[in-house]
């Protein structure tokens, strides 16, 4: 296979340091689903309906979306049948190619668009306990460690406590929060914020928001009331709107991009606890139906536990074993 | 994606068409069948092995069966399906467990931002105010950043101690101090904040281990989020494993996930799902209804839910009453009325009707908000109609609309609209509820539908 053979050798290339780290943390989403795939392909020496029913389970174990999944397994069914394949090894490759195309990330940018001329402005949204805050005190120290000057803004006036978590993280990066009394209206928390973070010639502000669920309306209006605040104070930003998603997350996060990107035209994706054993494979179907690039991963609760998404090592990790034996 | 929302009901209605008529229900039907019971399985997040075991006992039972004559035969899938489903939840159980020597210890337990620290304010005002108990909080999350805090605040809200000690001790002292406190200020209840933790982490799945060990809980409780997907079982199975919990509590119910994890979860530890978390606030935690979740699971609405949540302070009978009326649509305006003082009690309508699955898919339905003074003019409308009026709206002529509209200071227009909106939303109940029924057909496309009064 020529694609996983050039993904190979370009991620071999690039130094180690960038890369072990997000590596270690998918080892176990890896190591899991390659496994998995090559047994397959062991136990089954004729490719025929059980073998069809295992690879979709094995695919929906990785919380690939179900229409995803079914879509592209009824496709090679159908390819099986027409090619007269009855081999399991002999689809083996067509399965790869298969998956590549669909899950294929290559072109993505993890890179977040920077304001080129002032104040960058990223707003965080997601569902309640995702991550929000905490990937909002990681990415505080990524900035930080480039030399910009970066402001909280602590616009979830609402869950108790989550004020002075903001105020935990802004200590122990050491940038300043911009914050008002529990239960304040989060827009005027924003309004108030992007002018302290302008005066103090920040770089960089980072929103937070509380949770949500999307199926909230009012709360949906909220949010979107506090983009707006934003657009008027700075009418390039929000430079980045990004959704947070939970790896462990099921087929909800389908719904949850949806709406949120409706509310708030969400610009990338946020996926955090891939330290976990779950596999965030949502995201595939998610990249596939809604064009919303993945910018980052979140890999545990400290504070440098955030990596660029890198979409070849993501696919890479995936197929690794497959990869590696062609 | 959209079509994954269509409700198991549907679908197999749809597939059902064609052995219509026949006298059994064949093996190549029930594959037929079984696939779509298995796709809304998967759709829902129940986890494949489950699904598997799960569907070839609905295969077993549902072979060779007469197709009665009451039922469709999609109907009769659904039937087996339900009571194969509501078996496997199990039965209803939110007793908590009370310690012979007080005080009883409750230890919650779970994933990061599973809404353990929240579950933990919300059963102790539960406890307090359903079982006259006195619990005292202990806070032993010393990782996440103002852990403490988020407790105290809660606390705070509910007038209840909150026992800390800072971050810089070990949780195993902090409970253990903890429960000794609790028993000197004779507290009969104490409830345990644990840290969020991957069920993988060893070092910190031994300590919770060794807190089990120090106070010995009487319930050791479970937190996971509704929205889990297919890792759910790998989680509760090593909870379990390590801890023996006793019981789960299941939170985010209150969004539009099917929540299969829950399934999922039975079928790996079978301890009972103790409580449901409906929302952020404190009093919105309710026992567990397995045999709702059943429904939801399979997109079939929970009708039920939302009549009992419209009565909490009405008799079954009444409940049970309305819901006869919202089935066969004969609702009237003295029916409406008293709705709409619970709206008004209630909260967001929106909650209400996130409990429905097919609701949020209608039009209109997302732009809804209530319009207080709309309700008002709606009040004055319905309060000026006879009671012959109210039952009957048929009879409402535009001499009597004159009347009507004179009587609550409004226009004859204000009138129509209302009497229109009336009618629609009658039709809008049948659908959602003949749903449960499985007699949804094809939906009339009506779409946006208002109550009267949204905006
Ligand atoms: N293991 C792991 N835990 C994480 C990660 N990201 C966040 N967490 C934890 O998840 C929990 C919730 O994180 P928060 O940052 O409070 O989430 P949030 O979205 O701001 O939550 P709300 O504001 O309540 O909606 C905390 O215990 C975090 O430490 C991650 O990448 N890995
Ligand atoms: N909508 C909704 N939100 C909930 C529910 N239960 C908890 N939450 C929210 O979920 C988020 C996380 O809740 P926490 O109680 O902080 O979760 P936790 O398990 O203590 O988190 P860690 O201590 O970081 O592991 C908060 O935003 C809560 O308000 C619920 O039933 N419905
Ligand atoms: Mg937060
Ligand atoms: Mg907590």
């Amino acid at each position: 296979m020529s694609f996983f053979k050039k993904l190979k050798d370009r991620v071999t290339n690039q130094t180690d340091s960038v890369t072990t780290k997000f590596k270690d943390g998918l080892q176990k989403t890896r190591d899991s689903f390659s496994e998995k795939m090559n047994t397959l392909a062991a136990k089954y020496r004729t490719v025929d309906e059980d073998f069809f029913e295992e690879l979709e389970e094995l695919l929906i174990s990785a919380d690939v979306g179900v229409n995803t999944v079914m879509e592209l397994v009824d496709e090679l069914r159908e390819i099986a049948k027409l090619e007269n394949v009855k081999n399991s090894a002999d689809i083996l490759p067509v399965i790869s190619e298969k998956l590549t195309e669909k899950l294929d990330f290559t072109g993505d940018d993890s890179k977040l668009s920077m304001n080129a001329d002032g104040m960058t402005v990223i707003l965080f949204v997601g569902v309640n306990g995702v991550g929000k805050t905490t990937t909002i005190g990681k990415l505080a120290h990524h900035f930080k460690e480039q030399d910009k000057k970066v402001v909280l803004a602590a616009g979830d006036t609402f869950r108790a406590g989550a004020i002075e978590q903001l105020g935990v993280w802004g200590d122990r990066v050491g940038v300043d929060v911009i914050k008002q009394a529990e239960g304040s209206d989060p827009a005027a928390v924003m309004y108030d914020a992007i002018h302290a973070a302008k005066s103090r010639s920040a770089d960089v502000l980072l929103c937070d928001t509380a949770g949500r669920l999307q199926n909230k309306v009012n709360l949906m209006k909220e949010l979107e009331k506090v983009k707006r605040v934003i657009q008027r104070e700075v009418p390039s930003a929000p430079h980045e709107v990004l959704l947070v998603l939970d790896a462990t997350t099921g087929q909800n996060a389908m719904a949850q991009a949806k709406q949120f990107k409706e509310a708030t035209d969400v610009s990338g994706i946020v996926l955090t606890k891939l330290d976990g054993t779950a596999k965030g494979g949502i995201v595939l179907a998610i990249r596939n139906e809604l064009d919303i690039p993945v910018k980052f991963v979140g890999l545990g609760e400290k504070v440098d536990d955030l990596q660029p998404f890198d979409a070849e090592q993501f696919t890479y990790g995936l197929f690794q074993t497959l990869a590696e034996e062609k | 994606m959209t079509i994954a929302f269509e409700s198991l009901a549907e679908r197999l209605q749809q597939t059902m068409q064609k052995i219509k008529g026949k006298g059994k229900v064949s093996e190549a039907d029930v594959k037929e069948m079984a696939r779509e019971v298995r796709l809304a399985l998967l759709e829902a997040d129940v986890n494949f092995k489950v699904v598997k075991q799960f569907v070839n006992r609905v295969k077993e039972r549902a072979v060779g069966q007469e197709v009665m004559k009451s039922l469709t035969p999609g109907q009769q899938v659904i039937k087996v399906v339900n009571e194969e489903l509501t078996a496997l939840m199990g039965s209803e159980e939110s007793k908590i467990e009370t310690a012979p020597k007080p005080p009883t210890v409750i230890m919650m337990v779970g994933l990061q931002g599973a809404g353990k620290t929240t579950t933990t304010a919300k059963l102790a005002n539960y406890l307090r105010k359903k079982k006259n108990r006195t619990p005292m909080l202990v806070a032993a999350d010393i990782y996440r950043p103002a852990a403490i805090d988020q407790l105290n605040t809660l606390g705070k809200q509910l007038d209840m101690p909150v026992y800390s000690e800072g971050t810089d001790v070990s949780p195993v002292d902090i409970v253990k101090r903890g429960v000794e406190k609790a028993k000197e200020e004779h507290h009969d209840t104490v409830i345990l904040d644990t840290a969020g933790r991957l069920h993988v982490d060893e070092n910190l799945m031994d300590e919770l281990k060794e807190m089990k060990a120090s106070v010995n809980p009487d319930e050791i409780l479970l937190v996971v989020d509704a929205m889990t997907g297919q890792d759910a079982v790998n989680v509760a199975e090593q909870f379990n494993e390590l801890l023996e919990i006793s019981g789960v509590v299941l939170t985010k119910l209150d969004g539009d996930t099917r929540g299969g994890a829950a399934l999922s979860i039975r079928a790996v530890t079978e301890k009972p799902i103790k409580f449901a978390g409906m929302g952020e606030k404190i009093d919105q935690l309710e026992p567990f209804h397995p045999e709702r979740m059943a429904s939801r699971i399979l997109g079939m609405g929970d009708v039920l839910s939302l009549i009992e949540k419209a009565q909490t302070n009405v008799d079954e009978e009444k409940a049970k009453e309305l819901e006869a009326k919202l089935r066969n649509a004969d609702l009237t305006f003295d029916d409406f009325l008293e709705q709409i003082d619970q709206v008004k009690s209630m909260g967001p309508l929106e909650d209400l009707l996130g409990m429905l699955p097919g609701a949020n898919k209608m039009k209109g339905m997302k732009n809804m908000q209530v319009d207080d003074s709309q309700i008002g003019k709606v009040e004055a409308i319905v309060r000026s109609m006879t009671k012959q009026e109210k039952n009957e709206p048929k009879i409402i002529n535009a001499s009597r609309k004159r009347r009507i509209a004179k009587g609550s200071g409004t226009t004859v227009q204000d009138v129509n609209k209302l009497l229109k909106q009336f009618e629609d939303m009658k039709k809008m109940m049948k659908q959602m509820t003949s749903q449960m029924g499985g007699k949804a057909g094809k939906r009339k496309g009506k779409g946006g539908m208002q109550f009267p009064f949204m905006k």
